[in-house]
């Protein structure tokens, strides 16, 4: 893989916020997919801070339709590709609340009817675009302006859909998830992706500074976090069959959510050990699900 | 026509935009502890890092939004953020 | 060749025979006749096309909307709730100036539902950039599709269209067919040409947002290409006359207008029937005759205050309301006619299917006569009270 590509599949320039992972996402992307990708873009933070115009970011061709239709608007895209015999590669990127909400029947459309594309959801947890409110990515527990913690509430009342299940079980020959904290892991797997016949789903962990409420800087230490705690599992599924995960020394799940503002009240003004208690169960259902604790020995 | 036809554009355009002018803390490579392990380069979400002929790493400061990952990231704590002055 | 033929099935042979690349639709009575048609043949290998079997028809028009951007002729049918559904994509076709031509089966909207015809559905997408034909007869629908593909896709214009036809009336219904031959099709409509496309070799951005620096100019250039289309429209309908010996140079088209005294104003299969209305009410000695308006959008605004200077009255038949106000075609009508002292009286009639008689046109008329206008034609009693 080739660094430099990057830089000129994505340039710089770009209205993301400081330490923003969604930026790193594209660059990712586009470093292991080439120049001879077509991209469709959902509305949302991305296609917002990479396209006003006429200061696109993007060296490969691009196109943005709708909020809810990249996997639609893929469609045709692949459908007219293979009706002129060209070989670039297509990929729908767009955020949880386009993937996992308002894209969903297009999304299964697509991926029921087969079309060899790749989606990518960079996955923020939450409409960031907007101002954070949650979306069917938000985790348990999270507070967003429109699941805020309150005197009778704490935050988001229901756990993430399992999107990648869902993909799985329409058919499509590889789904995978992934994290911008691994960027070789995430530029591996889209390759595998991108070159796998059919739909193929790849779901990138991508925190967002802004929406959770931690500086610029952390955002590969908090995406880190996710994965050491078990709440983001990082693993790749062939056929519907898990093949691959990534095994971790477990750590407790405080260690992450301390670290962002829209967990404060699990700790603030007092300590909610009931509310942690169940996201730890979360995690430890990931744990056990995935097997992905390594055991050190005594 | 002047404005592109269907609210398209030419590669390249975003670069007009300097995102420089956000930052307010600078990183600055210190070139003596670095090992080129490239780190900073990879996760820089502005891909605005560069490197020079010794393949050490160069800001391009036009870009730069100061966001400070690469100082966090830096296995060899090469890089130093330092309040802007302007 | 003269064939008797349903006018779904026209139309998907003319559709055929404009050669589209990607055919994306979903089923909807009273358009599914055409998609099943096409299905057929691209089954049967009669036509070149990837044909996409979308889940809605949101993604019906979103996957021609990626085809055309890809760089193909793309096609799509649809009609009333589907039209409806695919509201928001239709505006972004007009938006980035792709040329998708779809067919409008013309039919009501609910509430209450209704799958049968008048012309609220297209009517309701006026403002979005789409041109909109309308055609009286079966002939005149298929011949369109060949019209709309050469005006869309003409590069000064860009801009997606409606071919309409009012379904079951004409869609289901059984009617002599001039088709072409897939060489006179040829020969008058060129292959595809994309203005420009998603191309890895000259990769370029599609749908960018504006910011209020640049959306009015987007907007503004949207509507000079549909203005342009006035005169783009008749050439391309002239050439089809000339090649093929039906004309469609006119926007508009007037029947027995010449010493009218009396105007009415109509827009698809209704024409029909007023025509023959016409006939009667001018053997009894009545000087009325029909403009019927073949282009809604763009909107022929010249051609129709010409065509109207002469006359002391016009009703408009409008298959549609903008309910609180008026019937879409009276507004352009009085709007068009601005300045002149002609009284334009607007009849919202045949809504949903309700049938219209000729002597449903001779009491229009009357109605006109006696000033009395703007009203819903034909209302059952219970209303009223």
């Amino acid at each position: 893989m080739n660094d430099e590509a990057a830089c000129v599949l994505f340039d710089p320039g770009h209205r993301a916020c400081g330490g923003c992972a969604a930026a790193m996402a594209a660059r990712f992307i586009l470093d292991a997919a080439g120049k001879d990708t077509i991209v469709v873009s959902s509305t949302g933070c991305m296609e917002v801070f990479s396209t006003p115009y006429p200061e696109t970011a993007w060296n490969v061709p691009w196109i943005h339709s709708l909020f809810e239709n990249n996997s639609a608007v893929a469609s045709g895209v692949v459908a007219s590709l293979k009706k002129q015999g060209r070989k670039e590669k297509v990929i729908a990127l767009g955020g949880d609340g386009a993937t996992f909400d308002i894209g969903m029947l297009c999304l299964s459309g697509a991926f029921e009817r087969g079309h060899d594309f790749t989606y990518i959801c960079y996955d923020n947890e939450a409409y960031m675009n907007t101002g954070i409110q949650r979306s069917g990515a938000t985790p348990y527990d999270a507070s967003t302006t429109t699941s805020p913690a309150g005197s009778c509430s704490f935050g988001n009342s229901r756990p993430k859909k399992d999107l990648p299940m869902i993909l799985a079980a329409h058919g499509a020959p590889y789904v995978a998830t992934a994290s911008i904290a691994y960027p070789p892991d995430l530029k591996k797997k889209v390759e595998k992706a991108i070159n796998t016949p059919g739909p193929c789903y790849i779901q990138v962990h991508a925190p967002c500074c802004t929406g959770w409420g931690f500086e610029g800087e952390k955002t590969v230490a908090i995406g880190k976090l996710a994965i050491e705690t078990g709440l983001w599992v990082n693993y790749e599924m062939e056929d519907g069959v898990v093949t691959k995960v990534k095994k971790v020394v477990r750590k407790p799940v405080e260690d992450y959510l301390v670290e962002q503002k829209r967990f404060r009240h699990l700790f603030k003004p007092k300590r909610n050990d009931a509310e942690i208690a169940k996201i730890q169960a979360l995690a430890d259902r990931n744990a056990e699900k995935f097997g992905i604790d390594i055991k050190l020995k005594k | 026509m002047a404005i592109g036809t269907g609210c398209s554009a030419r590669p390249g355009k975003s670069r007009n935009n300097k995102t420089g002018s956000w930052r307010v803390f600078r990183p600055e490579f210190v070139h003596e502890k670095c090992t080129s392990c490239g780190m900073c380069r990879i996760i820089c979400p502005e891909g605005c890092i560069g490197e020079n002929e010794e393949g050490l790493p160069v800001p391009d400061y036009d870009y730069c939004k100061g966001c400070g990952l690469c100082a966090e990231e830096c296995p060899s704590e090469a890089i130093e953020m330092k309040k802007e002055e302007k | 060749m003269l064939e008797i033929t349903e006018g779904s099935h026209a139309v998907a042979d003319a559709v055929g025979k404009c050669r589209p690349q990607v055919i994306a639709a979903y089923p909807i009575t009273p358009q599914t006749h055409i998609v099943e048609a096409l299905a057929e043949m691209v089954a049967n290998c009669e036509i070149d096309a990837e044909y996409i079997t979308v889940e809605s028809e949101f993604s019906a028009l979103s996957a021609c909307l990626g085809a055309s951007a890809a760089g193909s002729r793309v096609y799509s049918a649809t009609t009333s709730q589907g039209l409806a559904l695919m509201f928001e994509v239709c505006f972004n076709c007009a938006g980035m100036r792709l040329p998708v031509v779809m067919s409008i089966v013309n039919r009501a909207l609910g509430a209450p539902l209704s799958i049968w015809n008048d012309q609220q559905d297209s009517i309701s997408l006026r403002d979005s950039g789409w041109l909109q034909l309308y055609a009286e007869d079966n002939q005149e629908a298929t011949d369109l599709h060949y019209l709309a593909y050469r005006v869309s896709e003409d590069h000064s214009i860009l801009l997606p269209s409606f071919v309409c036809f009012d379904g079951f009336i004409l869609s289901h219904t059984y009617e002599p067919v001039d088709t072409l031959t897939k060489e006179q099709a040829d020969s008058y409509l060129p292959p595809f040409k994309p203005f420009q496309r998603l191309d890895a070799a000259d990769p370029i951005s599609f749908g960018l947002f504006a910011a209020p620096d640049y959306y009015m100019e987007f907007r503004y250039e949207i509507d000079q290409a549909a203005k342009k289309a006035l005169s783009v429209i008749p050439k391309a309908g002239r050439e089809f006359g000339e090649l093929f010996g039906r004309d469609y140079s006119g926007l508009v088209e007037g029947y027995r207008m010449d010493d009218a005294d009396c105007a009415l104003v109509a827009m698809g299969s209704i024409c029909g029937t007023v025509k023959d209305a016409i006939d009667e009410m001018r053997d009894a000695g009545k000087k009325v005759g029909l403009l019927k308006i073949r282009s809604f959008r763009p909107f022929p605004a010249e051609e129709v205050k010409k065509a109207l200077s002469g006359v002391s009255r016009v009703a408009v038949l409008d298959k549609n309301i903008s309910l609180g106000s008026k019937g879409a075609v009276a507004l352009e009508i009085r709007d068009a006619l601005y300045g002149s002292q002609t009284p334009v009286y607007d009849y919202i009639i045949a809504l949903g299917g309700r049938d219209v008689r000729k002597k449903d046109i001779a009491r229009v008329v009357s109605l006109a006569e006696e000033g009395k206008g703007d009203l819903f034609y034909g209302l059952r009693d219970e209303v009223l009270k």
